[in-house]
């Protein structure tokens, strides 16, 4: 067997909480490999405040790899959790936390695993409750057959409400038939959506209403949203995994949401507004984290870091009070700008990494469309300023199947490659850019929700394309993203109830980990789809129509639709959109829909404006406005 | 290695759930521990400065040890620590399962670990097979002239004979051990020679005739040859010890 560390836990950090009558326990499981999900910050944040319930009490699981589930079945051992090894079947609640769409089937076996039946209409009063949380909530309609409840946003508060919940329906005993009354009651719980509580009805194939059975489950299922990041200083006792991890090192949140507004990204959308942790919290939790874990790296997590207010006194006093000490700072998710580079020279002191940006499109035109508005002279300066203090390879990310693109916008990314090594290359000869290019996939509650997903071929055109026009340059390494993977996002992305048999059938068929290239199984797709009457060029390539009644309309992250739309159609325009955080709210619905507001400690945007593009978005008041590229090469 | 560095050397053991940890994990759990216990170690020089820390041999995932060794240098300018109580501040910033046994400063002359031990005593207990036909496996292995094994490396097939480093094996048992609730296990003392290379526990089993199937196994000790008249020392007491004691 394969890296046996994956099933110990023994991590500093874990808990062996006491089950029994009166506690709630869950088992919090990410349906993926013990390395890729043990860092996820979500369900460590949620382990630690159920653990802190005197009602609850938390585990965590991970999907077994393909070399001992076998083993599994043939001693007929249940999924188990890490922390104490019990059984699945000895928990009142599995969780599932879902950041990936290709994990689906990985669910389904990890329910097989842990012995309660995978369809919802088939779990007894005992049974394990399922739940799902996570990023890909926001359409829960392809696995709805399959999961009991559904969390809609910030999961720090209503997770309690859930185990209160619980706690009484399991001190009441779990009475035959009082299953169906405790989703009921789950239902009315605001963020949580109880799927088998809702009617889905279709005419002539295509979806007309989801509407509730009952009067006194919602019509709408809002997300929870938790005002201030100040109250959650989660995770607290951040675990230390006793083998490697793919992000083995210290995170702390230093703020969540983000209003950049770039419109193919889902997180932006639905995680909004922006609240910003207070800087001396954020100081008080990388000194004591690093002294606790012994990591000697620590990562600012959030969207666009970069734009954390206190970003440059974080950094300058986590490297003083190292002290003597190596520690360097990651930020994984930064803006392109001479200024980040700055930041990011002095943080990794220690150990320097490669930088990776993401311009996401090719040409000024293309990032007007997806309102990713870095003008040309903001990388180039940007990446003039990384070689100048030292860095020799850059990665760049890149999206191709934008709405709009056209092959000029394409070759555009290989062009911005060909220049970036050039700039390196006047500093150092071996300089060379990595190009990282994904194929877009549509998501729920963004702008491009309605838009027709590229197909394998053309998607498969494009990167031709690139490759063709990238083969002879020295220093630029292309990568690309499989699009057959990229087709099989779209279509659990943006499905509905009637891929839920299609879901099964794959995994029915031995298609677990998708997620991986040597398991991922085009073909089993394919014929899944096939096999159930569903047409993928009606669910992936279509164009939506703005009357069409979307499979996630039923839910809300607090935008309103049509917003949405006009921002759809100021895509389309070439029209930016300022970000809100510094500029007159545009109102989207995030804020005004809950009563709460951005929580952001500096009223003055960074350097180059609120979008960055060193034009005052703010002074014209008409939003959106056209911006207007300037030609000059600015090099800080 | 900096001129001005002294070095630690450390004995721990590892046991129960932890032995499922790789060589790497083991290295990477030291540096963080170490971090912890603000122990001033030194860095390399250079663009990507590691700490300076040299593990003795790999020990195989899923084996235990009571004598596992580690090199650490340190920084004399930063060295505040009380080495009386080092090793227990060490334990604590340890997972459990792993505990300093003994640690002491030494030269910085010593040769390193690895090419300084020359043997280790094996406790091996055996799958499922009986006290007499593992005796007889042994008693053949050790009565041979050779012990040929053949294996790959770098593409290669290469033949090896493992006689010459396998220094002695008893036989005990059968015997009653916690993990176990049948009849009893079968357990092997094993001393296996390291140079030029070192046996490992599962190449001898297979090597013998019938091939016998590791269950626990758990490394006792290493050994230095320190003379020609066959004394030998446990990396510790072989060290050249430091004097003065730095350490205050």
């Amino acid at each position: 067997m394969q890296k046996p560390a994956r099933y110990i836990g023994c991590e500093d950090g874990a808990r062996v909480p006491a089950h029994g009558d009166g506690i709630v326990s869950w088992l919090l499981t990410y349906p993926d490999t013990y390395e890729i999900g043990l860092p996820n910050q979500g369900l460590q944040i949620l382990y630690e405040i159920i653990n802190e319930r005197p009602d609850g009490a938390a585990e965590r699981a991970y999907s077994p790899w393909t070399d001992l589930e076998p083993l599994l079945r043939r001693e007929r051992i249940p999924l188990f959790s890490v922390d104490s090894h019990r059984g699945a079947d000895q928990f009142d609640i599995i969780a599932f936390n879902l950041s990936a769409e290709l994990t689906y089937t990985n669910v389904l076996n990890c329910l097989d695993l842990a012995g309660v039946p995978i369809r919802s209409a088939d779990r007894a009063d005992d049974d394990l409750l399922v739940g799902v949380g996570g990023h890909c909530t926001y359409n829960p309609e392809p696995i709805a057959d399959f999961v009991d409840f559904v969390v809609l946003g910030d999961g720090e508060e209503v997770v309690g409400e859930i185990t209160a919940l619980v706690r009484e329906w399991k001190k009441a005993g779990k009475n035959s038939g009082t299953r169906e009354g405790l989703l009921r009651e789950l239902a009315k719980i605001v963020g949580v959506y109880v799927p088998s509580m809702y009617e889905v009805r279709y005419e002539d194939g295509a979806l007309v209403e989801i509407a509730p059975r009952h009067a006194d489950v919602p019509t709408t299922i809002e997300k929870r949203t938790i005002a201030d990041l100040a109250d959650w200083p989660y995770p607290k006792t951040q675990l230390v995994p006793m083998t490697e991890v793919v992000h083995d090192r210290l995170s702390v949140e230093v703020f969540r949401g983000c209003t950049r507004g770039c419109r193919f990204c889902q997180a932006g959308m639905i995680t909004r507004p922006v609240r910003e942790r207070p800087a001396e919290q954020v100081r008080t939790m990388i000194s004591e984290g690093l002294q606790r874990t012994g990591y000697d790296e620590v990562a600012l997590t959030s969207l666009s870091t970069a734009d954390f207010s206190g970003i440059e006194k974080v950094v300058t006093d986590t490297v003083t009070d190292a002290g003597c000490d190596q520690v360097s700072v990651a930020l994984p998710s930064l803006r392109v700008d001479a200024f980040t580079v700055g930041i990011a020279a002095q943080l990794q002191r220690a150990r320097r990494t490669g930088l990776t940006f993401a311009p996401e499109a090719g040409t000024w035109r293309m990032r007007q469309v997806i309102n990713k508005l870095i003008r040309e002279e903001d990388l180039y300066g940007a990446v003039e300023s990384a070689f100048s203090q030292g860095w020799r390879r850059m990665k760049l990310y890149f999206l191709t199947g934008l709405p709009t693109e056209t092959d000029e916008d394409t070759l555009g990314i290989a062009e911005m490659a060909r220049n970036c090594v050039a700039l390196g290359k006047t500093h150092k000869s071996s300089a060379s850019v990595t190009v990282s290019v994904g194929g877009f996939v549509p998501k729920p509650f963004t702008p491009f929700q309605w838009f027709g997903q590229n197909t394998v071929a053309e998607l498969q055109r494009k990167i031709g394309l690139l490759r063709d026009d990238t083969r002879r340059a020295k220093g630029v390494q292309l990568k690309w993203h499989d699009p057959k993977a990229t087709l099989i996002e779209g279509i659990t992305s943006r499905g509905d109830r009637r891929l839920g048999p299609v879901i099964e059938y794959v995994w029915r068929n031995g298609g677990v980990f998708q997620e991986w290239s040597e398991h991922f199984d085009y073909d089993l797709w394919l014929e899944a789809m096939a096999a159930n009457d569903c047409d993928v060029d009606w669910y992936v390539h279509r164009h939506r129509t703005e009357d069409e009644v979307l499979p996630w309309d039923h839910l809300s992250a607090g935008l309103h639709k049509d917003f949405l739309w006009q921002d759809w159609r100021d895509a389309l325009d070439e029209l930016g959109l300022e970000d809100c955080r510094w500029t007159p709210c545009y109102d989207c619905g995030a804020c005004t829909g809950y009563g709460i507001e951005h929580r952001v400690a500096s009223a003055t945007p960074p350097a180059g404006g609120s979008q960055g593009t060193g034009v005052d978005l703010g002074s014209t008041r008409g939003v959106p406005v056209e911006l207007v590229p300037r030609t000059e090469v600015g090099v800080s | 290695m900096r001129n001005d560095s002294v070095r630690l050397r450390i004995c721990f053991d590892k046991h129960g759930k932890i032995r499922f940890t790789s060589h790497r994990d083991v290295a990477r759990i030291w540096e963080r521990t170490l971090r912890r216990a603000r122990l001033p170690v030194a860095y390399s020089e250079g663009f990507s400065p590691r700490p300076r820390l040299s593990f003795g041999l790999a020990l195989s995932t899923g084996h235990e040890s009571n004598a596992e060794y580690l090199d650490v240098e340190l920084d004399p300018s930063r060295l505040t620590v009380d080495i009386e109580e080092l090793a227990d501040e060490l334990t604590a910033h340890l997972p459990v399962g792993m505990t300093v046994r003994e640690l002491r400063m030494i030269d910085r002359t010593t040769p390193s670990l690895q090419q300084a031990v020359t043997s280790c005593t094996w406790q091996i207990d055996v799958a499922d097979t009986d006290a007499d036909t593992v005796t007889r496996a042994v008693a053949h292995a050790l009565a041979a002239d050779t012990l040929i094994v053949t294996r790959e490396r770098k593409g290669k097939q290469v033949t090896d004979d493992l006689r010459p480093l396998v220094l002695g094996i008893d036989v005990i048992g059968p015997i009653e051990v916690e993990h176990r609730t049948d009849s009893g296990t079968v357990r092997l003392i094993a001393e296996l020679g390291t140079q030029p290379r070192a046996v490992r526990v599962s190449e001898l089993l297979a090597a013998l005739d019938p091939p016998l199937e590791e269950r626990r196994v758990q490394r006792l000790h290493q050994w230095i040859m320190n003379d020609e008249h066959g004394r030998r020392g446990d990396p510790l007491r072989a060290a050249v010890p430091l004097t003065p004691v730095v350490a205050t």
